[in-house]
């Protein structure tokens, strides 16, 4: 017991509760933190389509509610009245297994993100690899869906989705590394705290040259900063998001692995879908801009700090939904290329680079 | 007693699985037992206080290997029905393997009650479980490390010659001379007399 303790719970008050009262506080904790994620995921649902619709100069949802805000509800709703249709001769407990996999996959790796000082889930010793292996199985719910649907479009679909989301897991794993190699830490919340004291400090815009590292932040710079952009492109090709897509692009697959998929398992999959994206756009805000820290340091003391993880992870979101909007879809043999031959043989010398800088110029080993 | 319940459930559910692995008709759903296996073990692996190992179990066998796994069973259409029928021949080459296993098994359990220095002790909190694996693989074991390097890279080498073969014919894209193109390289506006065409 002692050695879950110290894995699990952090922090003088919840070592002290006995086992039965941690596990019903924490289970509270995890349903209320899970609620607020999937209020978040219906706003972010609308946001998306609203910011769409603007790029492309129309309303976008506007009946339902004051300016469509209930829209999304109005559409889980619709969803979860609906009949499930299991195809003829599906594998029918992977048809519904599946779904229910990415649904909670997605969930299961927000419970290492620090959202504010001392306000996550389980503040573990190797968080990013955590986030890296959850995530690694999101592909699971893909594939499954895919071919248990014994159909030959989200076969397909499946099958590109698990090779894109292989081969971009490899470069978000090089790039998580030269975070790691400069901060000296796998604890996401020692990551932003290494981060604190201004946006000079935080691992994108690396331009403090009274810092660590002093004068040299300043070659460190423009790699961390090339790594920050990599990390957001690869973010979008991991979460199947325009322009990268293709798993479930409609002019050739129909809707790829979803194609069987209608009522509330469908509704899993899109659920699971933004939760992912808000998980990766909240993994970045930590990694590289400083998670809940303000930009300065002097004048915004009286600003709550989740409101700052909240305003960045918005702003990336904001990007996601833009690159949606704006860039057309890649070529499968492009994606392909761009992930194998442009961002592994670069991040993988930025993870040189930056490892000979922290051991010879830093001597931080 | 918490501990205790959980190592009997994860012990439980990675036996029933790893023998579902063998026993399912659905060379798939044989795929997803072995995958449960995996998962089940990284608990086990948590429980030991040994979470580094476990993530990396998780990311490593069931994030890639297990999905290779997957595209093979699904890709190949490997009739396992035929694949059994030989089951019985191949039976007193799997004992052996099977009961060598298991002595090698006592020999681990005989040596932890043998003595503590035998087997694996657990050295405190004090260092993170990621240092203390750091401090023992690139110090003592330095060697074996870059050697198990140096088999992957020619393993990689070997899969990428295997597969490689040169056609004669194909054409392939250059991206480079697909984005140097300019509109100038790519399009010519010709003047059509009517009734006259381009021949």
């Amino acid at each position: 017991m002692a050695d879950m303790m110290t894995i699990l719970a952090t922090g003088p008050f919840w070592g002290d509760l006995s086992p039965l009262v941690w596990f019903g506080l924490k289970f509270l904790q995890v349903l209320g933190f899970v609620l607020v994620l999937a209020l978040l995921v219906a706003a972010l649902v609308l946001a998306d389509r609203k910011i769409w619709a603007a790029v492309q100069m129309r309303r976008g949802p506007n009946v339902v509610g004051a300016f469509g805000l209930l829209q999304t509800i109005a559409d889980a709703l619709k969803f979860f009245f609906k009949e499930i249709v299991v195809p003829a001769g599906s594998d029918k407990f992977l048809f519904i297994l599946a779904p229910v996999l990415t649904l909670v996959m997605a969930f299961l790796a927000w419970a290492v993100v620090p959202v504010a000082p001392g306000w996550v889930m389980s503040d573990i010793n190797i968080g990013i690899l955590y986030i890296l292996a959850i995530s690694s199985l999101g592909v699971y719910g893909i594939i499954i869906g895919g071919w248990a649907s014994n159909s030959k479009y989200p076969f397909m679909g499946a099958l590109r989705s698990a090779a894109q989301m292989v081969s971009y897991e490899v470069s978000i794993g090089f790039i998580i590394l030269t975070v790691i190699f400069v901060t000296g830490s796998m604890n996401l919340t020692e990551i932003v705290n290494y981060q604190s004291g201004g946006f000079f400090n935080w691992n994108m815009f690396r331009l403090n040259p009274v810092g660590e590292f002093g004068v040299w932040n300043l070659l460190l710079f423009p790699v961390m900063f090339y790594m920050g952009i990599l990390f957001f492109i690869s973010a979008l090709a991991e979460t199947n998001r325009p322009p990268f897509d293709l798993p479930e692009a409609e002019s050739e697959l129909v809707a790829g692995y979803q194609v069987e998929y209608s009522s509330t398992p469908f509704l899993m999959y899109f659920f699971g879908e933004y939760v992912n994206i808000m998980l990766l756009c909240s993994v970045m805000t930590v990694l590289f801009l400083g998670g809940w820290h303000a930009p300065l340091d002097v004048g915004f003391q009286f600003v709550p700090p989740i409101l700052w993880f909240l305003l960045k992870t918005a702003f990336l979101f904001f990007m996601f939904a833009m690159v949606k909007a704006i860039v057309p879809r890649y070529r499968y043999d492009q994606l392909m290329r761009l992930g194998w031959k442009v961002f592994l043989p670069t991040s993988l010398v930025a993870v040189v680079f930056v490892s000979t800088i922290v051991v010879f110029i830093g001597d931080k080993i | 007693m918490l501990t205790a319940l959980s190592f009997y459930l994860l012990s439980a559910v990675a036996v029933a699985a790893a023998f579902m692995v063998v026993a399912s008709r659905n060379p798939v759903h044989s795929v997803m037992y072995l995958i449960l296996t995996f998962f089940s073990a990284a608990g086990l692996f948590i429980l030991m206080g040994a979470e580094f190992l476990a993530l990396l179990l998780v990311l490593v066998y069931v994030g890639a290997v297990a999905v290779l796994f997957l595209f093979v069973v699904m890709m190949l259409d490997v009739d396992f029905v035929e694949l059994k029928q030989g089951f019985l021949s191949y039976l007193p080459i799997g004992a052996v393997v099977a009961i060598v296993l298991l002595l090698e098994m006592v020999l681990v359990g005989g040596a932890y009650v043998a003595g503590e220095t035998q087997t694996v002790v657990e050295r405190g909190q004090e260092l993170s479980n990621l240092e203390r694996f750091g401090a023992v693989l690139y110090t003592e074991y330095g060697g074996l490390f870059e050697a198990a390097g140096i088999v992957l890279l020619v393993a990689m080498i070997g899969a990428i010659v295997l597969t490689l073969r040169e056609r004669e014919g194909v054409r392939k894209q250059n991206a480079m001379d697909q984005m140097a193109r300019t509109r100038k390289d790519g399009v010519e506006l010709v003047d059509i007399e009517p009734g006259q065409g381009l021949g």
